[in-house]
């Protein structure tokens, strides 16, 4: 059924959407910072146009998919293009890993004294003892507590190994056909991202509440709060992608051997997983 | 045939790059040979890279010119069809691998040499603000700022009546130059208050950034007397390029001269601050003071530049009350370009930045502030360990 | 514009018309001439910004602007340069041209396609209004170092989410470009026999998608820090603003190669068709683009030699920085070979692309320079930089996007462009642009500092001349402005062939090309291997 010639769809008419939606959105943003009253609804009218267009765009390609307009140089494509996108996630992930790193193993030792930063130590904070966690030589954000790794953070990382899991078994009923089978590990997989997602939060509010651990907590807290905060955020974006495919599953999309939506999403997650991992280790465990 | 051909042409082309390379080296400047042991070596490195580097690109545009002339279709010259040379293309990569190791090992050398860190025999301590430069001789406990001097700074202005070709040292010339001793091991300890800026003499054969919160270290042993001129190179704002640093070498004697006087000065100025002061002291002071630590950004004339920078003329601060411009001065407004200046000047100047400022410009509120009044504030401000604002306070 | 005559089996139906055709097009070649266009107003944009620097600059004291607006200007020259003119332009040839030459019938994903365009105007859009700001554009230089940058007024946050945007349209356009070429060529079109242009654009592809992101999480640490009282760049809270410099420059340098590699895949096209004679060491050339881009993200510190670095650091960059002009001279000197016993003609695009070669060779000499730590200790923020960087971005970039144009836009319009203007605008060009340039090493190196609005009189000489210079390479470019709406506009037909020595797919198809080339891929054989290019 798939076409033999590569489809070129003849117009577009979702991207100019999305360039206003996100247009809107981030000036939308701006204003607001600069403590504008218009900012806050110009952010929400783009934030509301990117998803009207994410919705019509993705229906098309659902419609173009089923009606089975692609052919597999078209599937690989789509392919390449979310590997890549993946990648792109990686290395953006790798700037703010980088922050760590860099402030853990050079910036506040050098403040501490150590090696270069002799002078800057005793000129500046001769207090000052390099530990981590830290708020700095000025004790920005006043005194913090961190959250312990084997809490809550460890039932976190078991949740997302699970959901690797259940979604795993997702793609096995699929590719046996098993329909029910398949939204049943979907939806499992979906609530264990929600889960996920609250008891992150509720750890945020513990670390605000009790903690007196803030994004304003020095060093620490900034890329406590901007790793994990930005991971929050994918979890959120790849569950309702989750969602999505599971009503789509519901509906009776996808083939034994034509599912890339199924499987794009399933990357997706499993990367959202692995960055879970390493922020583990590096940001509560060590 | 053609090979001879090919010879003559190349050793033409060879004549007549070089020729021109020479007469583009001619005409232009060159770096400074500097009047350090560091400097010199520096130079002489960057002699050695721009010959190297001269040499490869005279070749490389000889041989293409070479071609240019010879294998052109208008002089009948067939293509020929060969796609590669493993012999050639070997020996180009391994040739530049080794006139890079050529260079390296000296850029090592000279990089080594200049980590030496020991037996600094004199300690300053450089502070960039914007925009001025704030000297500490941590030994002779002498403390001092240095801003771009008045002539430069008035001939600068935008519609200025005065031509900057007519000013001496025009931009390169400071209020208060430093004096550092000839042969002697000097380490500067540099760090900044609020943004980067950077330290740069060329006679010295370096520049070291000033960053806020970290304190760069970087040596020098100048071996002339003399007065060395240079410049902030790290773009701190709007008068980055009117940030100069001026050093004058003098003999360690006359250096040992020269800290003896600043201190019986900063002597005389020791308790100035507990006498009571007249109005003309204040006011004369005060406009010195204006001139270095204010006026960049609220302009000689009170007048600011708007959005950016109020207006000192009739702003409700320079003529509302007086307990409200005080405390703005003392510790700054946070978050914006006013910083606090509590920390940084004297009870005696700020006072007369006060007055001055409060019946310069037409502002006549008549107000006089006593330099012990903010003596008692500032001794306040330790005492109560009541936080600056400013990152200096940290 | 240029791609409206029916091709006999077009069967495009019902496509719109007017702004509408523009604003939905999934075309390649469409959307390839819209990015061209945008480049071109952004090159005037920037360029405009650069002859306010070059007019306060012509003498010393402060003329026309105030150092407020001095700085805006160099920031605001600077990004439009690079992400308004020097990138776009880059997108908009491989649009047009990779799937040409790899005989697909468009790019990959075409639909996301039109996105990466679309978002660029209103990223510029977001960012040029800054300008009319009452607190003006970004003043910190286009690194936007902090603490600085963090003083900007109301337009810090316009910028850094303008860069967001920017940085969402190169990730999905170099996506779409991997995409296309890793899956997307003819039959027999295997990797070894692709173009050079379309492996120097894989691999600049690779980098932008590896570093765009990076970017964004700087710049994002920027914003964070200044609303939302985060502490990565600042020291009290234990961050350190070298932190951001490091981010960036991780970002930056591999920039710098995004900016030049498909320049060199340019340079690599023309020069063989009018040498009449097959590239020299292709295979080589595709391995040196690939070290160049390894070797650019293990160099970025030379950026940042006075931030007082440990001495093995400082080393260690030194020493991978100069690496570099080892796989860089091989393409030197594989150009030169090429050109060697070739049977050489000269039109404008040949001209230009030898130009390049020299030019970019000094810029690339004086950069090799510039990776010596101790001599960079003097170089380093003086005009020296400057001048190294234009020849490489000016001379470099730009020149070969100006032969990529001369080459291919008979081949996009089906005319030929006014050979004798070309020629005018070749030597105007090369010759300001160098009046231009080249006295700026001289201030370098006699002290003058970059991102000043006004200097000491010992180097007024070297600035009017510069300026001067700059006055005339502007007034060149309003010549070469006219050359291509004349050549749009009509012009002397264009044979399919156009050059007597050009091989190629994309010299197979009809000029103008038809909107729809390759719907049915062509097979490729060595006939049109690229390393066996036969003389005609
Ligand atoms: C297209 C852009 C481009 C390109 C290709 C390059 C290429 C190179 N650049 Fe440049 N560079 C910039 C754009 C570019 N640069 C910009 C924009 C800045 C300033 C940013 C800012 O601060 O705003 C900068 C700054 C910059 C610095 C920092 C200077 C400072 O601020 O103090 C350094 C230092 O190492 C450097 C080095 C190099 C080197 C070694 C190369 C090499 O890749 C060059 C290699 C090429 C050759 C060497 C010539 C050909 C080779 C031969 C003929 C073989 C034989 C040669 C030898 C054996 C030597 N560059
Ligand atoms: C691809 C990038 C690119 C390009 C193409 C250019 C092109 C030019 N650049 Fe730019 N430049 C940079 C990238 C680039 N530059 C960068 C990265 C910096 C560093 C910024 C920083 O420090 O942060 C910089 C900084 C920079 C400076 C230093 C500023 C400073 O330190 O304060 C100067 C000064 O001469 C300069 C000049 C020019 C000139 C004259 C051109 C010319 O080639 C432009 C020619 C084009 C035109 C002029 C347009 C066409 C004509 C018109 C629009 C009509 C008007 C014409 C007339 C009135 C004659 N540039
Ligand atoms: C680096 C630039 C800079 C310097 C130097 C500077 N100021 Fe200011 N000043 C500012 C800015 C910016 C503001 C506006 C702050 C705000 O937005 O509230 C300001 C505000 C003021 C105000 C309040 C004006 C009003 O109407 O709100 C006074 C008074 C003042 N400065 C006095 C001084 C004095 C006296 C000095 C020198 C001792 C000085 N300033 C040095 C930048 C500077
Ligand atoms: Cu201080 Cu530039
Ligand atoms: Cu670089």
């Amino acid at each position: 059924m798939a076409s033999a010639n590569y489809y070129v769809p003849h117009t577009a008419k979702w991207p100019i959407v999305g360039s206003i939606g996100l247009f809107l959105l981030v000036s939308g943003f701006a204003n607001w910072m600069n403590g504008s009253t218009i900012g806050p609804w110009m952010a929400i009218a783009g934030a509301a146009t990117v998803i009207l267009m994410m919705f019509g765009w993705f229906a098309d390609v659902i419609r173009e998919s089923e009606a089975g307009l692609y052919n597999d140089k078209v599937d690989a494509s789509f392919r390449q293009g979310m590997i890549w996108f993946i990648f792109s996630e990686v290395m953006f992930f790798g700037a703010f890993f980088g922050a760590l790193f860099y402030a853990r193993i050079f910036a506040v030792p050098w403040i501490g004294g150590e090696g270069t930063g002799v002078m800057t130590n005793s000129l500046l904070y001769p207090e000052f003892q390099a530990a981590w966690p830290t708020n700095g030589p000025a004790g920005l954000g006043g005194d913090f507590k961190t959250i312990g790794a084997f809490e809550l953070p460890l039932i976190n990382t078991l949740i997302l190994l699970t959901s690797g899991w259940t979604i795993t078994m997702a793609h096995w009923a699929l590719k046996k056909m098993q329909r029910k089978a398949l939204v049943g590990w979907m939806l499992a997989t979906v609530a264990l991202g929600v889960i996920f997602l609250f008891l992150q939060s509720y750890e945020y509010v513990h670390a605000y509440r009790d903690l007196g651990l803030t994004l304003g907590s020095g060093i620490y807290g900034s890329t406590f709060f901007m790793l994990t905060g930005f991971h929050g955020l994918h979890v959120t974006v790849g569950s309702i992608m989750l969602l999505v495919i599971a009503f789509r599953c519901m509906k009776g999309h996808f083939k034994p051997d034509h599912h890339f939506g199924f499987e794009a999403v399933a990357w997706y997650w499993h990367f959202v997983d692995v960055v879970w991992l390493v922020l583990f280790l590096f940001v509560y465990v060590v | 045939m053609k090979r001879t051909n090919e010879m003559i042409v190349g050793l033409a082309m060879v004549a007549v790059i070089s020729v021109i390379t020479w007469a583009l080296f001619a005409v232009g400047d060159n770096m400074t040979p500097g009047v350090t042991p560091f400097s010199k070596d520096v130079y002489q490195l960057h002699m050695i890279i721009l010959g190297i580097v001269t040499v490869i690109g005279v070749l490389v545009f000889a041989a293409m010119f070479t071609s240019i002339y010879l294998h052109r279709k208008s002089r009948g010259a067939k293509a020929a069809q060969f796609t590669h040379s493993t012999k050639a293309e070997v020996t180009w990569t391994v040739i530049p691998i080794l006139i890079l190791v050529v260079m390296a090992v000296p850029a090592t050398q000279v990089l080594i040499d200049m980590e030496d860190t020991s037996g600094a025999e004199l300690n300053v301590k450089v502070t960039g603000y914007q925009w001025l430069w704030e000297y500490e001789y941590i030994e002779d406990e002498i403390q001092f700022y240095s801003a771009l001097d008045r002539d430069s700074n008035y001939a600068r202005q935008i519609g200025a009546t005065r031509d900057p070709r007519e000013v001496e040292n025009y931009l390169l010339e400071v209020d208060k130059r430093v004096v550092l001793p000839t042969d002697t091991r000097i380490r500067f300890l540099l760090t900044s208050n609020d943004v980067i800026h950077s330290w740069w003499v060329p006679d010295l054969g370096w520049k070291r950034d000033a960053i806020p919160g970290m304190v760069n270290e970087a040596w020098t042993l100048i071996e002339e007397p003399g007065i060395y001129r240079g410049q902030c190179t790290e773009l701190c704002g709007k008068d980055h390029g009117f940030m100069p640093v001026v050093i004058e070498a003098v003999t360690p004697e006359e250096y040992r001269a020269w800290v003896d006087s600043q201190k019986a000065e900063m002597a005389a100025n020791d308790n100035a601050a507990e006498r009571t002061w007249t109005r003309d002291e204040l006011m004369t002071l005060g406009a010195d003071v204006y001139a270095a630590q204010c006026a960049s950004c609220h302009q000689g004339d009170g007048s600011g530049l708007e959005p950016a920078f109020p207006a000192l003329a009739g702003s409700a601060v320079t003529v509302g009350a007086i307990e409200d411009h005080i405390d703005l001065i003392m510790n700054g407004r946070p978050g914006t370009a006013m910083a606090g200046f509590g920390q940084r000047l004297a009870a005696e100047d700020i006072a007369a930045a006060l007055t001055y400022t409060r019946n310069a410009f037409g502002n006549e509120t008549g107000d006089m502030v006593q330099p012990m009044r903010i003596l008692k504030l500032k001794n306040g401000v330790v005492e109560g360990g009541v936080a600056d604002t400013g990152p200096a306070g940290l | 514009m240029t791609t409206q005559t029916a091709h006999a089996d077009d069967h495009h139906h019902e496509a719109p018309k007017g702004l509408a055709r523009w604003l939905f097009t999934t075309n390649h070649k469409e959307i390839g001439s819209l990015y061209l266009i945008f480049s071109l107003a952004m090159f005037l944009v920037g360029g405009a910004m650069a002859m306010i620097i070059r007019a306060e600059l012509f003498s010393p004291g402060l003329q026309l602007v105030n150092p407020e607006f001095f700085n805006q200007m160099t920031t605001m020259h600077a990004l439009v340069m690079i992400f308004g003119a020097v990138m776009p332009a880059f997108v908009g040839l491989a649009n047009w041209m990779v799937p040409m030459m790899i005989g697909a019938p468009d790019m990959a994903l075409p639909r996301m396609n039109n996105w990466s365009f679309w978002i660029l105007p209103f990223a510029f859009l977001m960012l040029l209004s800054t300008l009319f700001m009452p607190s003006g554009a970004p003043a910190s230089g286009w690194t936007l170092y902090p603490p600085l940058s963090l003083q900007g007024g109301n337009s810090f946050a316009f910028v850094i989410f303008a860069i967001h945007l920017m940085g969402i349209s190169s990730i999905m356009g170099a996506i779409n470009i991997i995409a296309t070429i890793l899956n997307m060529r003819a039959p027999g079109m295997t990797l070894l026999r692709m173009p050079l242009f379309v492996w120097t654009w894989l691999i600049t592809a690779f980098l932008l998608i590896a570093v765009m992101p990076v970017l964004a999480g700087a710049v994002t640490m920027l914003l964070t820090d200044r609303f939302f009282d985060t502490s990565f760049f600042n020291a009290a809270g234990g961050g350190d603003p070298v932190m951001y410099q490091h981010i960036f420059w991780f970002f930056g340098h591999p920039e710098v190669y995004i900016m030049i590699l498909p320049a060199f895949g340019i340079i690599s096209e023309i020069i063989p068709t009018f040498s009449r004679k097959p590239l020299f060491g292709y295979t080589a050339m595709v391995y040196a683009t690939a070290s160049i881009a390894f070797l650019s993200f293990i160099v970025w510190a030379h950026h940042m030699f006075t931030v007082g670095m440990p001495l093995g650091a400082s080393l260690f960059f030194m020493y991978a920085t100069m690496i570099i002009a080892v796989p860089t001279g091989i393409k030197v000197f594989n150009w030169v070979s090429t050109m060697w016993r070739g049977s050489m003609t000269f039109e404008t695009p040949m001209l230009f692309a030898i130009a390049f070669v020299i030019l970019f060779t000094i810029g690339g000499l004086s950069g090799v320079m510039l990776a010596i730590v101790p001599a960079d200790f003097q170089y380093h923020d003086t005009y020296f930089v400057v001048a190294h960087f234009h020849y490489v971005l000016v001379t470099g970039a730009v020149f070969a996007i100006m032969a990529a144009a001369y080459y291919w836009l008979p081949k996009w319009t089906g005319h030929m462009y006014d050979e004798r203007l070309g020629k005018i605008h070749f030597w105007w060009s090369t010759i300001s642009v160098n009046v231009l340039f080249f006295p700026q090493h001289y201030l370098g190196l006699a002290g003058m500092p970059r991102r000043i609005p006004d200097y000491a009189v010992q180097f007024a000489e070297f600035n009017m001349i510069s300026s001067i210079g700059g006055f005339a390479f502007g007034l060149a470019q309003l010549l070469f402005v006219y050359i291509v709406i004349k050549c749009v506009r009509g012009g002397e037909k264009a044979t399919a062939q156009v050059w007597e020595g050009a091989r190629g797919l994309e010299w197979t198809v009809p000029s103008p090309a038809p909107l729809h080339t390759f719907d049915t891929p062509p097979l490729v054989d060595d006939s049109l291997e690229h390393k066996d290019r036969l003389p005609s």
